[in-house]
Protein backbone atom coordinates (compact mmCIF):
# COMPACT_ATOMS: atom_id res chain seq x y z
CA UNK A 1 0.00 0.00 0.00
CA UNK A 2 2.86 2.50 0.99
CA UNK A 3 3.97 1.48 -2.55
CA UNK A 4 1.33 2.24 -3.96
CA UNK A 5 1.14 5.91 -2.46
CA UNK A 6 4.50 6.30 -2.91
CA UNK A 7 4.32 5.93 -7.04
CA UNK A 8 1.02 8.30 -6.90
CA UNK A 9 3.35 10.91 -4.92
CA UNK A 10 5.66 10.62 -7.71
CA UNK A 11 3.16 10.44 -10.52
CA UNK A 12 1.82 13.94 -9.24
CA UNK A 13 4.91 15.51 -8.51
CA UNK A 14 6.32 18.52 -9.69
CA UNK A 15 10.10 17.57 -10.91
CA UNK A 16 8.02 14.63 -12.90
CA UNK A 17 5.54 17.42 -14.60
CA UNK A 18 8.62 18.93 -15.32
CA UNK A 19 9.59 16.30 -17.97
CA UNK A 20 6.17 15.59 -18.98
CA UNK A 21 4.88 18.93 -19.70
CA UNK A 22 7.42 19.79 -22.59
CA UNK A 23 6.78 16.56 -23.77
CA UNK A 24 3.52 17.14 -24.32
CA UNK A 25 3.90 20.03 -26.38
CA UNK A 26 6.63 18.41 -28.62
CA UNK A 27 3.75 15.72 -29.04
CA UNK A 28 1.06 18.17 -29.95
CA UNK A 29 3.90 19.76 -32.00
CA UNK A 30 4.58 16.94 -34.04
CA UNK A 31 1.02 15.74 -34.37
CA UNK A 32 0.00 19.05 -35.22
CA UNK A 33 2.10 19.75 -38.77
CA UNK A 34 1.67 15.94 -39.50
CA UNK A 35 -1.79 16.47 -39.21
CA UNK A 36 -2.13 19.64 -41.29
CA UNK A 37 0.46 17.69 -44.22
CA UNK A 38 -1.29 13.94 -43.62
CA UNK A 39 -4.75 16.05 -44.16
CA UNK A 40 -3.59 17.84 -47.38
CA UNK A 41 -1.68 14.44 -48.45
CA UNK A 42 -4.41 12.17 -47.94
CA UNK A 43 -6.82 14.27 -49.56
CA UNK A 44 -5.06 14.86 -52.80
CA UNK A 45 -4.11 10.72 -53.10
CA UNK A 46 -7.80 10.18 -51.93
CA UNK A 47 -9.44 12.53 -54.58
CA UNK A 48 -6.79 10.64 -57.28
CA UNK A 49 -7.85 7.20 -56.26
CA UNK A 50 -11.49 8.21 -56.63
CA UNK A 51 -11.37 10.20 -59.81
CA UNK A 52 -8.89 7.19 -61.92
CA UNK A 53 -11.60 4.84 -61.31
CA UNK A 54 -12.72 2.67 -63.76
CA UNK A 55 -15.99 3.69 -62.94
CA UNK A 56 -15.08 7.32 -61.92
CA UNK A 57 -15.10 10.76 -63.38
CA UNK A 58 -11.68 10.38 -65.46
CA UNK A 59 -10.78 6.56 -65.62
CA UNK A 60 -7.35 5.50 -65.91
CA UNK A 61 -7.80 1.62 -65.41
CA UNK A 62 -3.88 0.90 -65.58
CA UNK A 63 -2.85 3.71 -63.73
CA UNK A 64 -5.15 3.35 -60.90
CA UNK A 65 -4.38 -0.06 -60.25
CA UNK A 66 -0.50 0.82 -60.06
CA UNK A 67 -1.18 3.81 -57.75
CA UNK A 68 -3.90 1.62 -55.64
CA UNK A 69 -0.79 -1.55 -54.93
CA UNK A 70 1.46 1.65 -53.88
CA UNK A 71 -0.38 2.78 -51.59
CA UNK A 72 -1.55 -0.35 -50.62
CA UNK A 73 2.09 -1.78 -50.33
CA UNK A 74 3.12 1.67 -48.18
CA UNK A 75 -0.12 0.62 -45.64
CA UNK A 76 0.89 -2.86 -45.12
CA UNK A 77 4.50 -1.54 -43.94
CA UNK A 78 5.23 -1.15 -40.32
CA UNK A 79 5.32 2.56 -39.40
CA UNK A 80 8.96 2.17 -38.09
CA UNK A 81 9.97 0.67 -41.29
CA UNK A 82 8.36 3.62 -43.47
CA UNK A 83 10.15 6.33 -41.31
CA UNK A 84 13.54 4.75 -42.21
CA UNK A 85 12.30 5.05 -45.47
CA UNK A 86 11.27 8.49 -45.45
CA UNK A 87 14.13 10.12 -43.60
CA UNK A 88 16.07 10.24 -46.76
CA UNK A 89 13.35 12.35 -48.25
CA UNK A 90 13.14 14.23 -45.36
CA UNK A 91 16.43 15.12 -45.79
CA UNK A 92 16.05 16.16 -49.28
CA UNK A 93 13.41 18.56 -48.37
CA UNK A 94 15.03 20.55 -45.07
CA UNK A 95 18.22 19.47 -45.39
CA UNK A 96 18.22 17.03 -42.11
CA UNK A 97 17.34 13.62 -41.33
CA UNK A 98 16.70 13.78 -38.11
CA UNK A 99 15.22 15.67 -35.43
CA UNK A 100 11.63 17.13 -35.12
CA UNK A 101 11.33 18.43 -38.90
CA UNK A 102 12.39 15.53 -40.50
CA UNK A 103 10.22 13.06 -38.41
CA UNK A 104 7.44 15.22 -38.89
CA UNK A 105 7.39 14.43 -42.60
CA UNK A 106 8.50 10.69 -41.86
CA UNK A 107 5.35 10.65 -39.65
CA UNK A 108 2.93 12.71 -42.02
CA UNK A 109 3.72 10.19 -44.74
CA UNK A 110 3.21 6.90 -42.38
CA UNK A 111 -0.28 7.57 -41.88
CA UNK A 112 -1.31 9.13 -45.28
CA UNK A 113 -1.90 6.00 -46.86
CA UNK A 114 -4.33 4.70 -44.81
CA UNK A 115 -6.36 8.16 -44.40
CA UNK A 116 -6.63 8.45 -48.23
CA UNK A 117 -8.03 5.32 -48.34
CA UNK A 118 -10.79 6.17 -45.98
CA UNK A 119 -10.97 9.53 -48.00
CA UNK A 120 -11.42 7.11 -51.37
CA UNK A 121 -14.03 4.99 -48.84
CA UNK A 122 -15.89 8.08 -47.80
CA UNK A 123 -15.96 9.56 -51.41
CA UNK A 124 -17.56 6.13 -52.70
CA UNK A 125 -19.81 6.48 -50.49
CA UNK A 126 -22.03 9.30 -52.38
CA UNK A 127 -24.43 8.10 -54.27
CA UNK A 128 -23.82 7.70 -57.97
CA UNK A 129 -27.36 9.46 -58.50
CA UNK A 130 -26.15 12.65 -56.84
CA UNK A 131 -23.33 12.92 -58.81
CA UNK A 132 -25.31 11.78 -62.05
CA UNK A 133 -27.56 14.71 -61.35
CA UNK A 134 -24.60 17.33 -61.14
CA UNK A 135 -23.57 16.06 -64.55
CA UNK A 136 -27.06 16.35 -65.68
CA UNK A 137 -26.79 20.19 -65.45
CA UNK A 138 -23.64 20.05 -67.38
CA UNK A 139 -21.34 20.30 -64.33
CA UNK A 140 -17.70 19.58 -64.56
CA UNK A 141 -15.31 17.54 -63.21
CA UNK A 142 -13.92 19.36 -60.67
CA UNK A 143 -17.11 20.92 -59.81
CA UNK A 144 -18.44 17.29 -58.60
CA UNK A 145 -15.17 17.08 -56.47
CA UNK A 146 -15.61 20.18 -54.88
CA UNK A 147 -19.11 20.93 -54.79
CA UNK A 148 -20.73 17.57 -54.58
CA UNK A 149 -18.27 14.54 -53.67
CA UNK A 150 -16.31 16.56 -51.15
CA UNK A 151 -19.53 18.65 -49.17
CA UNK A 152 -21.28 15.31 -49.12
CA UNK A 153 -19.03 13.14 -47.07
CA UNK A 154 -17.88 15.82 -45.36
CA UNK A 155 -19.10 13.94 -41.87
CA UNK A 156 -17.41 10.61 -43.09
CA UNK A 157 -14.56 12.64 -43.34
CA UNK A 158 -14.31 14.26 -40.60
CA UNK A 159 -14.75 10.73 -38.66
CA UNK A 160 -11.46 9.14 -40.83
CA UNK A 161 -9.64 12.15 -39.96
CA UNK A 162 -10.06 11.36 -36.39
CA UNK A 163 -9.28 8.11 -37.01
CA UNK A 164 -6.26 8.96 -38.75
CA UNK A 165 -5.00 11.77 -36.77
CA UNK A 166 -5.23 8.97 -33.25
CA UNK A 167 -3.18 6.67 -35.56
CA UNK A 168 -0.58 9.31 -35.94
CA UNK A 169 -0.66 10.30 -32.62
CA UNK A 170 0.71 6.23 -31.51
CA UNK A 171 3.29 6.73 -33.86
CA UNK A 172 5.01 9.79 -32.68
CA UNK A 173 6.05 7.50 -29.92
CA UNK A 174 8.54 5.94 -32.23
CA UNK A 175 9.58 9.02 -33.13
CA UNK A 176 11.80 9.85 -30.19
CA UNK A 177 14.18 6.95 -31.57
CA UNK A 178 14.96 9.74 -34.35
CA UNK A 179 15.85 12.32 -32.09
CA UNK A 180 12.12 14.06 -31.93
CA UNK A 181 11.34 13.93 -28.29
CA UNK A 182 7.52 13.75 -27.16
CA UNK A 183 5.44 11.57 -24.83
CA UNK A 184 6.78 8.23 -26.15
CA UNK A 185 9.80 9.03 -26.14
CA UNK A 186 9.97 10.09 -22.00
CA UNK A 187 8.16 6.52 -21.60
CA UNK A 188 10.92 4.86 -23.41
CA UNK A 189 13.89 6.51 -21.61
CA UNK A 190 12.37 7.27 -17.95
CA UNK A 191 9.89 4.42 -18.06
CA UNK A 192 11.57 1.56 -19.67
CA UNK A 193 14.90 2.52 -19.56
CA UNK A 194 15.44 3.89 -16.20
CA UNK A 195 12.32 1.59 -14.42
CA UNK A 196 10.68 5.03 -13.44
CA UNK A 197 7.52 2.89 -13.47
CA UNK A 198 5.42 6.73 -12.45
CA UNK A 199 6.61 8.79 -15.45
CA UNK A 200 5.80 5.77 -18.05
CA UNK A 201 2.05 6.24 -16.09
CA UNK A 202 2.68 10.05 -16.17
CA UNK A 203 3.24 9.35 -20.17
CA UNK A 204 0.53 7.28 -20.64
CA UNK A 205 -1.72 9.35 -18.93
CA UNK A 206 -0.79 12.56 -21.01
CA UNK A 207 -1.27 10.19 -23.78
CA UNK A 208 -5.13 9.36 -23.77
CA UNK A 209 -5.84 12.90 -22.41
CA UNK A 210 -4.51 13.90 -25.88
CA UNK A 211 -6.62 10.85 -27.88
CA UNK A 212 -9.75 11.38 -25.93
CA UNK A 213 -9.29 15.14 -26.48
CA UNK A 214 -9.46 14.25 -30.47
CA UNK A 215 -11.62 12.21 -30.46
CA UNK A 216 -14.39 13.85 -28.64
CA UNK A 217 -13.57 17.09 -30.68
CA UNK A 218 -14.02 15.12 -34.00
CA UNK A 219 -16.92 13.63 -33.32
CA UNK A 220 -18.84 16.66 -31.94
CA UNK A 221 -17.94 18.73 -35.50
CA UNK A 222 -19.31 15.30 -37.21
CA UNK A 223 -22.40 15.30 -35.62
CA UNK A 224 -22.63 19.22 -35.54
CA UNK A 225 -22.12 18.58 -39.46
CA UNK A 226 -24.94 16.20 -39.36
CA UNK A 227 -27.22 18.09 -37.20
CA UNK A 228 -27.01 21.30 -39.68
CA UNK A 229 -27.98 19.03 -42.56
CA UNK A 230 -31.08 17.66 -40.61
CA UNK A 231 -30.30 14.11 -41.61
CA UNK B 1 -40.55 12.61 -93.29
CA UNK B 2 -40.02 15.94 -91.66
CA UNK B 3 -37.92 16.58 -88.93
CA UNK B 4 -39.06 15.92 -85.70
CA UNK B 5 -37.60 18.16 -82.90
CA UNK B 6 -36.06 14.49 -80.99
CA UNK B 7 -35.22 12.29 -83.56
CA UNK B 8 -33.51 8.77 -82.30
CA UNK B 9 -31.86 6.39 -84.77
CA UNK B 10 -30.33 3.13 -84.60
CA UNK B 11 -29.48 3.57 -80.95
CA UNK B 12 -27.42 0.56 -79.68
CA UNK B 13 -26.60 -0.12 -75.86
CA UNK B 14 -24.85 -3.14 -74.58
CA UNK B 15 -23.21 -4.13 -71.40
CA UNK B 16 -20.04 -6.39 -70.97
CA UNK B 17 -20.21 -8.06 -67.96
CA UNK B 18 -18.39 -11.11 -66.41
CA UNK B 19 -17.90 -12.82 -69.88
CA UNK B 20 -21.88 -12.14 -70.81
CA UNK B 21 -22.71 -9.27 -73.24
CA UNK B 22 -26.42 -8.08 -72.25
CA UNK B 23 -27.97 -5.53 -74.88
CA UNK B 24 -29.83 -2.96 -72.80
CA UNK B 25 -31.08 -1.00 -76.29
CA UNK B 26 -31.70 -3.10 -79.70
CA UNK B 27 -31.90 -0.98 -82.41
CA UNK B 28 -34.10 1.91 -81.36
CA UNK B 29 -35.66 5.23 -83.07
CA UNK B 30 -38.22 7.14 -81.88
CA UNK B 31 -39.09 10.83 -82.70
CA UNK B 32 -40.63 13.25 -80.41
CA UNK B 33 -42.56 16.62 -81.61
CA UNK B 34 -41.67 19.87 -79.75
CA UNK B 35 -43.60 20.22 -76.61
CA UNK B 36 -45.21 17.04 -76.70
CA UNK B 37 -44.89 15.10 -73.31
CA UNK B 38 -43.38 11.56 -74.61
CA UNK B 39 -44.14 8.61 -72.41
CA UNK B 40 -41.40 5.74 -72.39
CA UNK B 41 -42.95 2.47 -70.52
CA UNK B 42 -41.76 -0.93 -69.70
CA UNK B 43 -41.11 -3.70 -67.02
CA UNK B 44 -38.03 -3.40 -64.86
CA UNK B 45 -34.84 -3.79 -67.28
CA UNK B 46 -36.76 -3.64 -70.29
CA UNK B 47 -33.99 -0.59 -71.02
CA UNK B 48 -36.16 2.55 -70.46
CA UNK B 49 -33.72 4.61 -68.11
CA UNK B 50 -31.07 3.23 -70.45
CA UNK B 51 -32.57 5.02 -73.00
CA UNK B 52 -32.90 8.29 -71.04
CA UNK B 53 -29.83 8.60 -70.19
CA UNK B 54 -28.64 8.25 -73.62
CA UNK B 55 -30.26 11.24 -75.07
CA UNK B 56 -28.01 13.96 -72.18
CA UNK B 57 -25.30 10.90 -72.56
CA UNK B 58 -24.83 10.28 -69.31
CA UNK B 59 -24.58 7.08 -70.86
CA UNK B 60 -23.09 6.07 -74.02
CA UNK B 61 -24.71 4.38 -76.83
CA UNK B 62 -22.75 1.60 -78.66
CA UNK B 63 -24.53 3.04 -81.93
CA UNK B 64 -26.73 5.23 -83.68
CA UNK B 65 -27.24 8.85 -83.34
CA UNK B 66 -29.69 11.57 -81.66
CA UNK B 67 -30.23 14.66 -82.84
CA UNK B 68 -32.45 17.63 -81.04
CA UNK B 69 -33.06 20.37 -82.99
CA UNK B 70 -31.40 19.94 -85.97
CA UNK B 71 -27.75 19.28 -83.43
CA UNK B 72 -26.34 15.72 -83.37
CA UNK B 73 -25.86 14.91 -79.79
CA UNK B 74 -23.77 11.83 -80.20
CA UNK B 75 -21.02 13.43 -82.18
CA UNK B 76 -19.99 15.96 -78.91
CA UNK B 77 -16.88 17.11 -77.79
CA UNK B 78 -16.89 16.74 -74.31
CA UNK B 79 -16.83 20.37 -73.88
CA UNK B 80 -19.72 21.19 -76.02
CA UNK B 81 -21.72 18.72 -74.04
CA UNK B 82 -21.65 20.22 -70.97
CA UNK B 83 -22.97 23.46 -72.88
CA UNK B 84 -25.37 21.00 -74.45
CA UNK B 85 -26.49 18.86 -71.19
CA UNK B 86 -27.71 22.36 -70.15
CA UNK B 87 -30.92 22.19 -72.40
CA UNK B 88 -32.25 19.27 -70.31
CA UNK B 89 -33.44 18.93 -67.06
CA UNK B 90 -33.41 16.21 -65.56
CA UNK B 91 -35.18 14.68 -62.82
CA UNK B 92 -35.00 11.09 -60.43
CA UNK B 93 -36.89 8.50 -58.65
CA UNK B 94 -35.08 9.48 -55.54
CA UNK B 95 -34.77 13.21 -55.71
CA UNK B 96 -30.74 12.81 -55.55
CA UNK B 97 -30.52 16.17 -53.90
CA UNK B 98 -27.34 17.87 -52.01
CA UNK B 99 -27.84 16.91 -48.63
CA UNK B 100 -25.32 19.57 -48.05
CA UNK B 101 -27.05 22.15 -49.50
CA UNK B 102 -30.21 24.55 -48.51
CA UNK B 103 -32.91 23.87 -51.19
CA UNK B 104 -31.92 27.65 -52.48
CA UNK B 105 -28.20 26.57 -52.99
CA UNK B 106 -29.59 23.33 -54.61
CA UNK B 107 -31.37 25.11 -57.42
CA UNK B 108 -28.27 27.69 -57.27
CA UNK B 109 -25.88 24.76 -58.54
CA UNK B 110 -27.52 24.64 -61.71
CA UNK B 111 -27.13 28.40 -62.15
CA UNK B 112 -23.31 28.32 -60.94
CA UNK B 113 -22.43 25.62 -62.84
CA UNK B 114 -23.60 27.83 -65.95
CA UNK B 115 -21.34 30.55 -64.72
CA UNK B 116 -24.25 32.95 -64.19
CA UNK B 117 -23.68 36.13 -62.21
CA UNK B 118 -24.85 36.36 -58.46
CA UNK B 119 -27.86 38.88 -58.73
CA UNK B 120 -28.63 36.69 -61.64
CA UNK B 121 -28.57 33.40 -59.82
CA UNK B 122 -30.32 34.81 -56.99
CA UNK B 123 -33.03 36.37 -59.07
CA UNK B 124 -33.73 33.40 -60.63
CA UNK B 125 -33.37 30.94 -57.95
CA UNK B 126 -36.43 33.01 -56.02
CA UNK B 127 -38.71 32.78 -59.51
CA UNK B 128 -38.46 28.81 -59.61
CA UNK B 129 -38.85 28.44 -56.15
CA UNK B 130 -41.95 30.38 -56.74
CA UNK B 131 -43.26 28.17 -59.82
CA UNK B 132 -42.64 25.11 -57.60
CA UNK B 133 -44.13 26.77 -54.96
CA UNK B 134 -41.84 26.60 -52.23
CA UNK B 135 -40.43 29.94 -51.63
CA UNK B 136 -41.22 29.63 -47.55
CA UNK B 137 -38.54 26.43 -47.60
CA UNK B 138 -35.59 28.22 -49.76
CA UNK B 139 -33.37 27.90 -46.63
CA UNK B 140 -34.33 24.33 -45.34
CA UNK B 141 -32.18 21.93 -46.01
CA UNK B 142 -33.41 18.61 -48.27
CA UNK B 143 -33.41 16.46 -44.71
CA UNK B 144 -36.27 18.49 -43.55
CA UNK B 145 -38.38 18.12 -46.37
CA UNK B 146 -40.88 15.63 -47.46
CA UNK B 147 -40.76 13.37 -50.10
CA UNK B 148 -43.24 15.59 -52.51
CA UNK B 149 -40.93 18.54 -51.52
CA UNK B 150 -37.97 17.17 -52.77
CA UNK B 151 -39.27 16.37 -55.79
CA UNK B 152 -40.13 19.95 -56.69
CA UNK B 153 -36.60 21.07 -55.50
CA UNK B 154 -35.44 18.65 -57.90
CA UNK B 155 -37.54 20.37 -60.89
CA UNK B 156 -36.60 23.25 -59.78
CA UNK B 157 -32.75 22.35 -60.04
CA UNK B 158 -33.79 20.77 -63.54
CA UNK B 159 -36.02 24.13 -64.49
CA UNK B 160 -33.15 26.13 -63.60
CA UNK B 161 -31.30 27.05 -66.66
CA UNK B 162 -34.13 27.41 -68.57
CA UNK B 163 -33.91 23.72 -70.73
CA UNK B 164 -35.29 22.62 -73.52
CA UNK B 165 -36.23 19.21 -72.61
CA UNK B 166 -37.23 17.45 -69.14
CA UNK B 167 -36.05 14.21 -68.68
CA UNK B 168 -38.48 12.71 -65.93
CA UNK B 169 -36.87 8.86 -64.52
CA UNK B 170 -39.77 7.59 -62.69
CA UNK B 171 -40.16 10.83 -60.80
CA UNK B 172 -43.47 9.61 -59.12
CA UNK B 173 -42.84 6.43 -57.85
CA UNK B 174 -41.31 6.33 -54.76
CA UNK B 175 -44.05 9.30 -53.89
CA UNK B 176 -47.64 8.44 -52.71
CA UNK B 177 -50.54 9.08 -54.86
CA UNK B 178 -51.65 11.91 -53.73
CA UNK B 179 -48.15 13.68 -53.70
CA UNK B 180 -47.58 11.63 -57.01
CA UNK B 181 -50.70 13.55 -58.72
CA UNK B 182 -49.68 16.90 -57.56
CA UNK B 183 -46.26 16.32 -58.84
CA UNK B 184 -47.47 15.26 -62.28
CA UNK B 185 -49.87 18.74 -62.14
CA UNK B 186 -46.60 20.53 -62.12
CA UNK B 187 -45.08 19.09 -64.66
CA UNK B 188 -48.12 19.23 -67.05
CA UNK B 189 -48.03 23.23 -65.29
CA UNK B 190 -44.68 23.75 -66.85
CA UNK B 191 -45.36 22.02 -70.03
CA UNK B 192 -48.18 24.08 -71.10
CA UNK B 193 -46.90 27.34 -69.63
CA UNK B 194 -43.09 26.96 -71.04
CA UNK B 195 -43.82 24.45 -74.00
CA UNK B 196 -41.22 22.36 -72.64
CA UNK B 197 -41.06 18.87 -74.15
CA UNK B 198 -40.95 16.11 -71.22
CA UNK B 199 -39.91 12.93 -71.29
CA UNK B 200 -41.36 10.24 -68.95
CA UNK B 201 -39.68 7.01 -67.99
CA UNK B 202 -42.28 5.00 -65.72
CA UNK B 203 -44.24 1.61 -64.99
CA UNK B 204 -46.90 3.01 -63.71
CA UNK B 205 -50.16 2.89 -66.37
CA UNK B 206 -51.67 5.97 -64.57
CA UNK B 207 -48.55 8.03 -64.91
CA UNK B 208 -49.01 7.70 -68.62
CA UNK B 209 -52.76 7.65 -68.56
CA UNK B 210 -52.57 11.24 -66.54
CA UNK B 211 -49.88 13.09 -68.17
CA UNK B 212 -48.31 11.69 -71.83
CA UNK B 213 -49.54 12.48 -75.04
CA UNK B 214 -47.69 9.66 -76.95
CA UNK B 215 -46.35 6.94 -75.48
CA UNK B 216 -43.61 4.18 -77.16
CA UNK B 217 -43.29 0.27 -75.27
CA UNK B 218 -40.06 -0.99 -74.18
CA UNK B 219 -39.59 -4.44 -74.32
CA UNK B 220 -36.18 -6.42 -73.78
CA UNK B 221 -34.28 -3.03 -75.14
CA UNK B 222 -36.70 -3.20 -78.25
CA UNK B 223 -39.81 -0.76 -79.32
CA UNK B 224 -42.27 -2.83 -79.62
CA UNK B 225 -45.44 -0.33 -80.01
CA UNK B 226 -45.87 3.43 -80.03
CA UNK B 227 -48.62 5.93 -80.29
CA UNK B 228 -51.14 8.24 -79.32
CA UNK B 229 -51.80 7.19 -75.45
CA UNK B 230 -55.35 7.09 -76.32
CA UNK B 231 -54.33 4.09 -78.85
CA UNK B 232 -51.98 2.14 -77.41
CA UNK B 233 -53.80 2.12 -74.08
CA UNK B 234 -57.72 1.14 -76.13
CA UNK B 235 -56.05 -1.14 -78.39
CA UNK B 236 -52.44 -2.40 -76.81
CA UNK B 237 -50.73 -4.86 -79.07
CA UNK B 238 -47.52 -5.73 -77.06
CA UNK B 239 -47.35 -8.27 -74.52
CA UNK B 240 -46.22 -5.45 -71.85
CA UNK B 241 -48.54 -3.31 -72.56
CA UNK B 242 -51.74 -5.87 -72.65
CA UNK B 243 -50.67 -7.61 -69.87
CA UNK B 244 -50.57 -3.41 -67.95
CA UNK B 245 -54.24 -2.75 -69.45
CA UNK B 246 -55.37 -5.93 -68.12
CA UNK B 247 -53.73 -5.61 -64.30
CA UNK B 248 -55.05 -1.83 -63.86
CA UNK B 249 -58.67 -2.77 -65.49
CA UNK B 250 -58.84 -5.60 -62.27
CA UNK B 251 -57.63 -3.66 -60.08
CA UNK B 252 -60.11 -0.47 -61.02
CA UNK B 253 -63.46 -2.07 -62.90
CA UNK B 254 -63.27 -5.70 -62.42
CA UNK B 255 -62.45 -5.80 -58.62
CA UNK B 256 -66.21 -5.42 -57.53
CA UNK B 257 -66.65 -8.43 -59.86
CA UNK B 258 -64.76 -10.87 -59.31
CA UNK B 259 -62.08 -9.46 -56.20
CA UNK B 260 -60.94 -11.99 -53.78
CA UNK B 261 -62.35 -9.43 -51.54
CA UNK B 262 -65.12 -9.52 -51.61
Amino acid sequence: MSEFLKLLENLFSIKTWEVIWPAILETLMMTTVSTVLMGVLGLLVGTVLLVTRPDGLQPKRVFNALFGAVVDALRSLPSMVIIILTLPLAKLIIGRSWGPGAVMIALALTCTPMFARMVESGFLDVSRGKVEAAKSVGARNWEIMLKVILPESLPSLVRSFTIAVIALISVTAIAGWFGAGGLGDVAVRYGYNRFLTHMMIAAVLALIVIVVLVQVCGEAIARGIVRKRRL
Amino acid sequence: MSEAFIQVRNLNKAYIGRGQTVEVLKDVSLDIDRGDIFGIVGSSGAGKSTFLRCLNRLEEPDSGEVRIDGSVITGLSHKELLAFRRKFGMIFQQFNLLDARSVARNVEFSLTVARQAKEQRQQRVNEILDLVGLTDRRDFYPGQLSGGQRQRVGIARALANEPKVLLSDEATSALDPETALSILDLIKAINRKFGLTIIVVTHQLEVIKYLCRHVAVLENGRIVEQGSTREVLTNPQSHTMQVFVEVNASLTGGFLQGGEGI
